[in-house]
């Protein structure tokens, strides 16, 4: 059964320094002021998959929270660079980097394939693409039934899921709605899961009967932080600051830029600071 | 050019013309967005527009800064996983024509979008990947869009993202390929085809007022001009209202604040 717990609490007590983490969202729902959370506590040497890493870890990579990142798409999108994440992989600051960089479709496939239970995925994928060159982690195996061949790559494991959702009831069963990306498929192939909410409700009804629920006993944490995916979006809640994605990335070109701007909002803030973002749509 | 339209416009129109109503077409951000709306706003009103968020059959009012913005849902008939619409949706045969685009093609239409150099000492580092190499091999036929500049038109890509006609010839069905591939290639300057055998892309339509030595000096190998070459017929007024009123629709939608 989750508990609802504070911010600084689940993450004291469920994310450890060289876990393998999944924050997910995809673009929608991105869990940010998790991600401020996890800078404040200081976490080092984690492994970061993300489909596309965003500024959420671009902000935790340029913190040193970061060993590994898992990928697929790098970019500020419609934007450009993440420059954080460029400059601890491309000249190790502030800690060197590794990267383990995927197709979209192949890392949807392994969060699947993670939430099954299964030891890889299988799909048909990769075909003439370079990145089975330098990915030991991409390879190809023949379908037993009808020779055909197919790429495989290892499901994805871990030992924490981040996300963010709309609406948790109190006994932490949580409703996400709108682009729903893999946040279901991360928590179901995670050991343990931090969820942090915009509304803790009485009950999540009504909704339809195909809702994307996860049970609250497939939860560890509820947190309640209203805006807490902000500049990302929650639909129904707030729009996506696409101005602010813009002005990123003039804050991330510079190392003291950077540092400054998560000194001011990150450091010398708690997630309280996120609800000014909190807007419920009428 | 002294013409009432820009290159990138002119591009823009020409991808959207080269889409039907009859499509089912998995959009990119930037460019292949742009020319997908148009023509749904113009000649092509039921064509499925299907981003990579999961949002299908989707119809925005402004253009999305990014593959996921709320836009695209809130105007889409359904909206899936991202993992349903890798699986279902675009590995199960589902679409007619993917948009890409890159930093680096070459005459083959094999595209680059992870690096230039080398890829574990790169001298840039470019997003990667994302959904473009199954994007390239499943759907049924590939568009590109992209700028026609001597850097980005290479004799030799550094890295290959995603398949376009491999080597050339057959090769693409070597890779156990059976979708066609590129088809077209629009660029700001011309309209580039595979030649049916050797699959080089060739030139088979000029825009108008520009020259073919515009597009010798634009390209990085010997580029080769169909015997049948063509000019573009240059964009309709109608064209670019619908174009300048959804992207100055989006300018103000994405200069706001949250």
């Amino acid at each position: 059964m989750a508990a609802i717990l504070s911010l600084a609490e689940a993450v004291e007590e469920h994310l450890r320094d060289g876990d393998i983490i999944a924050m997910e969202g995809f673009t929608h729902l991105i869990p940010f002021a998790a991600g401020h959370e996890i800078i404040r506590q200081g976490r080092k040497r984690l492994t970061l998959i993300r489909m596309t890493p965003d500024l959420i870890y671009d902000q935790m990579i340029g913190m040193g929270c970061g060993e590994k990142v898992v990928f697929s798409w790098g970019g500020n999108p419609g934007v450009g660079s993440l420059h954080r994440f460029r400059d601890a992989h491309e000249n190790g600051w502030p800690n060197k980097i590794s990267i383990e960089e995927h197709s979209h479709a192949a890392m949807a496939n392994a969060f699947d394939a993670g939430a099954a239970g299964l030891p890889f995925a299988a799909f048909r994928g990769y075909r003439g693409a370079e990145l089975k060159r330098v990915n030991p982690n991409i390879k190809e195996i023949t379908c037993p039934f009808t020779g055909e061949k197919l790429a495989a790559v290892p499901a994805i494991k871990l030992d924490v899921a981040v996300v963010h959702a709309q609406k948790a009831d109190r006994k932490g069963n949580v409703l996400f709605e709108g682009i729903v990306g893999v946040q279901k498929q991360a928590v179901l192939a995670a050991k343990r899961s931090i969820v942090t909410v915009e509304e803790v409700v009485d009950t999540l009804a009504p909704h339809s009967p195909n809702a994307v629920i996860l049970p609250g006993w497939t939860v560890s944490a509820v947190v309640h932080v209203p805006g807490g995916a902000h500049p990302s979006y929650a639909h129904g809640y707030y729009k996506r600051d696409n101005a602010f994605y813009k002005k990123w990335d003039a804050i991330s070109r510079d190392r003291d830029s950077f540092r400054a701007w998560i000194g001011e909002h990150v450091l010398r803030k708690g997630p309280d600071a996120f609800a000014v973002h909190a807007k419920k749509a009428a | 050019m002294s013409a009432n339209y820009t290159p990138a416009e002119m591009m823009t129109v020409a991808a959207a013309r080269a889409l039907t109503n009859d499509d089912v077409c998995f959009v990119g951000i930037g460019a292949p967005s742009a020319a997908c709306n148009l023509a749904r706003l113009t000649h092509a009103p039921d064509i499925v527009l299907i981003y990579e968020s999961g949002t299908i059959e989707t119809k925005p009012n402004i253009l999305p800064l990014s593959i996921g913005d709320g836009e695209l849902c809130e105007t889409a008939l359904v909206t899936v996983s991202v993992p349903e619409m890798f699986r279902y949706w675009l590995q199960g045969g589902r679409i007619t024509t993917g948009f890409l685009g890159g930093a680096q093609i070459d005459k083959f239409a094999n595209l680059n979008t992870t690096v230039v150099g080398p890829y574990e000492k790169p001298e840039v580092r470019l997003p990667g990947g994302g959904g473009a190499p199954e994007i390239a091999t499943s759907c049924g036929q590939i568009f590109i869009t992209m700028s026609h500049k001597k850097r980005a038109f290479v004799e030799k890509i550094d890295f290959v993202t995603s398949l376009g006609h491999g080597l050339g010839g057959d090769d693409r069905a070597k890779h156990g390929v059976t979708t066609k591939g590129p088809t077209k290639v629009l660029t700001d300057l011309c309209i580039l085809e595979p030649d049916p055998k050797s699959k080089e892309l060739t030139v088979v339509s000029l825009h108008p007022g520009v020259t073919r030595e515009q597009v010798i000096e634009s390209t990085g190998w010997p580029i080769k001009f169909s015997d049948k070459l063509a000019e573009t017929p240059a964009p309709t007024a109608a064209e670019l209202k619908v174009l300048r009123d959804i992207q100055a629709r989006t300018k103000a939608a994405h200069g706001e604040a949250a």
